[in-house]
């Protein structure tokens, strides 16, 4: 590899990374208004910026940084409290966040150098967030500074006394002075450290005079101490006498913040409590071996060992805030570790060619399975059943390397509201569940675009101003709901406003009138709302840059028909409207049944199979059959796609469901169920009726999956050769 | 690049100026050539899975080694009958891919059985009688006379045209 292509692959990385991390800073600007404690969202705003800002430098994209940097320059001051969270700040940085986005992908496609026009651009927004930066809170700088300069604090006045740093807390053992230890010497040598600013005597220990033994030492120090000394050295004063004596030293409770700080900015390499303290300086070595020891001698009798953090605070040794501090980093490493190892960026390209090849595999492991089954050697059938097991897990494996959380997805339309709501002057909430629900890559892809044009259709017609929502006695916030959840082998996506609902019969008249629907038809509810999917239908008095062309609905209805699914809709006037997709959890992967007839072999979809029974004698030519009591439409296969070959004596009959339409698929021999690997059949085939694509059979032989929902509909228009209505989401 | 038959390459004579390869085969008594650069391989007609509600000169679709590759049967796109299939039937792979987004790059066609390839001029190909050749025009490229008969070169393009063939699935 030479250093152009390195550079180019590093640059590929810088583009992809900054791309997500902007989409970070806009998820975060987003929810900083709703949050109550905006610090943390902002220091991550800050860091995602401030990469982008660094990275851009690696690259020499000059135009980049010099634009990141104002806007890191906001986000500092945000950061340090002098400028405060507001609308106008958050809709001045989102278009600022935009800017940068398009930037970054100019540099995608090439250009590395800004172009006039989006130079322009760019120093507008500058212009627009420049009063944020001159902005300044008067207070706060000089009362920094103060404290930031300990040379000021001198005297002893009793004021000052919360500027010592450290307390120590001395009580010398009985016999120190004995065993030659002079607490006054300690005393004075830990002066030479730092200033003592207050030392109180203790003597409540002192017995009466007549047992008072003058060679013991009875007395105890508080003393609080000013000094740029670590705990470490402060306690190596005392070393001699730890042994037998109560040595507290903690800083004070004003310096408790400094190691809080400091323990958030320690690099996140120890994973151990006490570690942590140590290096932040908060505890030494010696009073951590000594708590260990403490640990470990109470643990085998005791069998509710206690916690390091709870010793240390129990025995005074560190404040509690600290700990509490500690094991919040300690988690922090914890997790950030556990990601680290849960997550690697793959290529898809890749991704895809390896479920590719396991496609293949099954197929051809279904090959062996199948030779091992001919012949008679059990060792081989077994090897070979274990074989496809295996086999079979590792296609499921492989699966889930494409889902995702459908989240990403959704949180994009938080700005797509705001921006919409904002055109449109009404108050519009998103509420977004179901985020973690996972989705196969490629429908996550491509669902994008139908959810976009329902959502802004709920805003725009179904969510009404905030007038008639009060007339309408509803709040004067419109609400909007996305939701994603699992049933069965589908996955759901809800679109849910609480707006105006639609209108039946307004809908019913336009059909009418656009001879979708022949009048005095009796039809269902969901048929009537159907008709919104049609092309060009749109009841809208008049046509916004947002909707009401009518074209949009069609549009989703098609992208969702492409990915195997379909929408419904549930509406009531006045309260609501709930539009569904339904969507296949993967679009690889189908559940199929297999059936024979003549001497092909068809897979019908499992979902739409309902039961399976013998066909009655006699029944042989009729279009239809009693199924317990119902009449059931019957679709002679073999005839419908006109497959050669000699009709066999005994058949069988798939009963099979469709938006509530059933028939009975005739067909000669049921096979059995298995999963399959769809392959798309390619243009040549596309518009064909009643087939949905194709699989590889174990044989290696190809065979047709049958549309369920294509065919009924290709029989119905058939029968009936006066169309009557395309109604229902089968068409 | 795509693979050839090397076995025949070598008894090839250097090529000349404006010397292009082709593959010539056997139809119903007829030797038609196809450049090769549009082949990518011969394989032998094994089982073929029919595609109902297609037009005749669909034969169906095979599976090579994982995707689903659609069969035309030449004879039936010539209005000719049906190609029989014998020992020595074979599918030659083609890719009809123009650049096109590999919507349906290949697609395979059946031959009675498979000649060999030869290099012919440029100016050797001549232009198609008017009348007297039973195939549309527009499938042919040109015909050459060889070993005393004549090799009909096909024009692919037009041949195996999706858009041509769409639309006659779909007016059936």
């Amino acid at each position: 590899m030479n250093f152009d292509t390195e550079m180019q692959a590093a640059l590929q990385t810088f583009i992809i990374e900054s791309l997500e991390l902007l989409e970070q800073i806009e998820e975060g600007l987003l929810s900083l208004e709703s949050l109550e404690e905006t610090s943390e969202q902002i220091n991550t705003i800050f860091r995602a910026a401030h990469t982008i800002k660094g990275s851009a430098g690696l690259f020499a994209l000059e135009h980049i940084v010099a634009f990141t940097h104002v806007i890191e320059s906001v986000l500092d001051k945000l950061r340090a409290g002098e400028i405060t969270v507001s609308a106008a700040l958050i809709a001045i940085l989102l278009p600022c966040c935009d800017h940068i986005t398009l930037l970054i992908r100019n540099v995608d496609n090439g250009h590395f150098e800004a172009d006039s026009a989006l130079t322009a651009k760019g120093n507008a927004l500058l212009a627009q967030i420049q009063p944020f930066l001159n902005a300044e809170l008067p207070v706060k700088p000089p009362k920094a500074r103060v404290s930031d300069d300990p040379g000021r604090i001198e005297n002893l006045g009793s004021r000052e006394i919360n500027h010592g740093n450290w307390h120590l807390s001395l009580r010398f053992a009985e016999d120190s002075l004995r065993d030659g230890m002079d607490p006054l010497a300690f005393i004075r040598y830990l002066a030479t450290l730092g200033d003592i600013v207050h030392l109180t005597t203790l003597s409540s220990s002192m017995p009466d005079a007549e047992a008072m033994d003058a060679e013991s030492c009875y007395l105890g120090f508080e003393i609080t101490l000013k000094s740029a000394a670590s705990k470490a050295e402060i306690e190596g004063v005392f070393e001699f006498v730890q042994d037998n004596s109560t040595i507290h030293i903690l800083p004070m409770n004003s310096e408790v913040e400094k190691f809080i700080n400091l323990i958030n900015a320690l690099p996140e390499d120890e994973s151990f409590l006490g570690q942590i303290l140590v290096k932040s300086g908060a505890l030494t070595r010696h009073e951590l071996d000594e708590v260990l020891k403490q640990q470990a001698s109470v643990s085998p009798e005791d069998h509710s060992t206690k916690r390091m953090g709870e010793i240390l605070v129990e025995q005074h040794t560190v404040q509690e805030p600290i700990v509490t501090a500690a094991l919040e980093k300690q988690k922090q490493i914890k997790s950030n570790k556990a990601r680290e190892n849960q997550s690697i960026r793959v290529d898809a390209e890749r991704l895809d060619a390896l479920i590719d090849l396991i496609g293949e595999l099954v197929i051809a492991g279904a090959g062996v399975n199948l030779q091992a089954l001919g012949s008679r050697e059990t060792n081989l059938q077994e090897a070979s059943h274990e074989m496809m097991r295996l086999v079979e897990q590792v296609r499921d494996s492989a699966l889930q390397l494409r889902m995702v959380p459908i989240g990403t997805t959704f949180n994009r339309f938080q700005r797509v509201v705001r921006d919409v709501s904002n055109e449109l002057g009404k108050d519009i909430e998103l509420l977004i569940t179901g985020g973690d629900t996972e989705v196969d890559k490629s429908v996550v892809e491509q669902i994008s675009d139908p959810l976009t044009h329902l959502v802004r259709n709920a805003m725009d017609h179904g969510i009404e101003t905030a007038e008639l929502r009060l007339a309408r006695g509803k709040p004067a916030c419109g609400i909007l709901k996305l939701n994603a959840y699992h049933a069965s082998s589908t996955i759901i996506i809800e679109v849910q406003d609480d707006g105006g609902g639609l209108d039946r019969d307004k809908i019913l008249a336009k059909g009418i009138e656009r001879g979708l629907v022949s009048p005095g038809v009796v039809m269902s509810d969901q048929d009537v709302f159907g008709l919104i999917f049609e092309p060009g239908f749109s009841t809208a008095a008049h046509v916004s840059n947002l909707s009401g062309r009518g074209v949009g609905m069609d549009v989703v209805k098609r992208n969702v028909a492409a990915l195997r699914g379909r929408v419904d809709v549930e509406s009531q006037l006045g309260v609501g409207t709930t539009i569904r997709i339904h969507l296949p959890l993967t679009l690889a992967i189908i559940d199929g049944f297999m059936v024979g007839i003549a001497q092909s072999t068809f897979v019908i979809p499992l979902d739409h199979i309902l039961e399976c029974v013998t066909l009655p004698h006699g029944n042989e030519h009729h279009n239809y059959m009693d199924l317990r009591g119902e009449l059931l439409p019957l679709i002679h296969l073999q005839s419908v796609f006109n497959i050669p070959g000699a009709a066999l004596p005994r058949k069988n009959v798939v009963v099979v469901e469709y938006a509530e339409n059933k028939a009975g698929l005739i067909v000669d021999s049921l096979l059995g169920e298995f999963q399959t690997v769809i392959k798309p059949l390619g243009k040549l085939f596309a518009h064909l009726q009643g087939i949905a694509g194709s699989t590889i059979l174990g044989n290696g032989k190809v065979a047709l999956i049958i549309d369920v929902a294509k065919l009924l509909n290709f029989i119905q228009r058939k029968k009936t050769s006066v169309p009557q209505l395309q109604s229902s989401p089968a068409s | 690049m795509n693979a050839i038959t090397p076995a025949t390459s070598q008894h090839l004579p250097v090529p000349q100026l404006a010397m292009s390869q082709y593959l010539t085969f056997m139809l119903a008594g007829e030797v038609y050539a196809i450049g090769i650069l549009n082949i990518k391989e011969i394989i032998d007609y094994d089982y073929l899975t029919d595609v109902p509600m297609m037009p005749e000169f669909v034969r169906g679709v095979i599976n090579l080694r994982g995707s689903v590759v659609p069969v035309i049967d030449l004879l039936a796109r010539f209005d000719q009958g049906h190609t029989q299939i014998a020992k020595r039937t074979g599918i030659v792979i083609v890719e009809t891919d123009r650049g096109e987004a590999a919507s349906q790059p290949l697609m395979g066609i059946i031959v009675d059985a498979v000649n060999e390839v030869v290099g012919i001029a440029a100016e050797d190909i001549a232009v198609p009688p008017s009348f007297g050749v039973d195939i549309r025009p527009e499938f042919i490229s040109g015909m050459v006379k060889r070993n005393g008969g004549f090799i009909v070169v096909l024009n692919v393009e037009t041949l195996l045209s999706i858009e041509e063939m769409i639309s006659l699935s779909i007016a059936k």
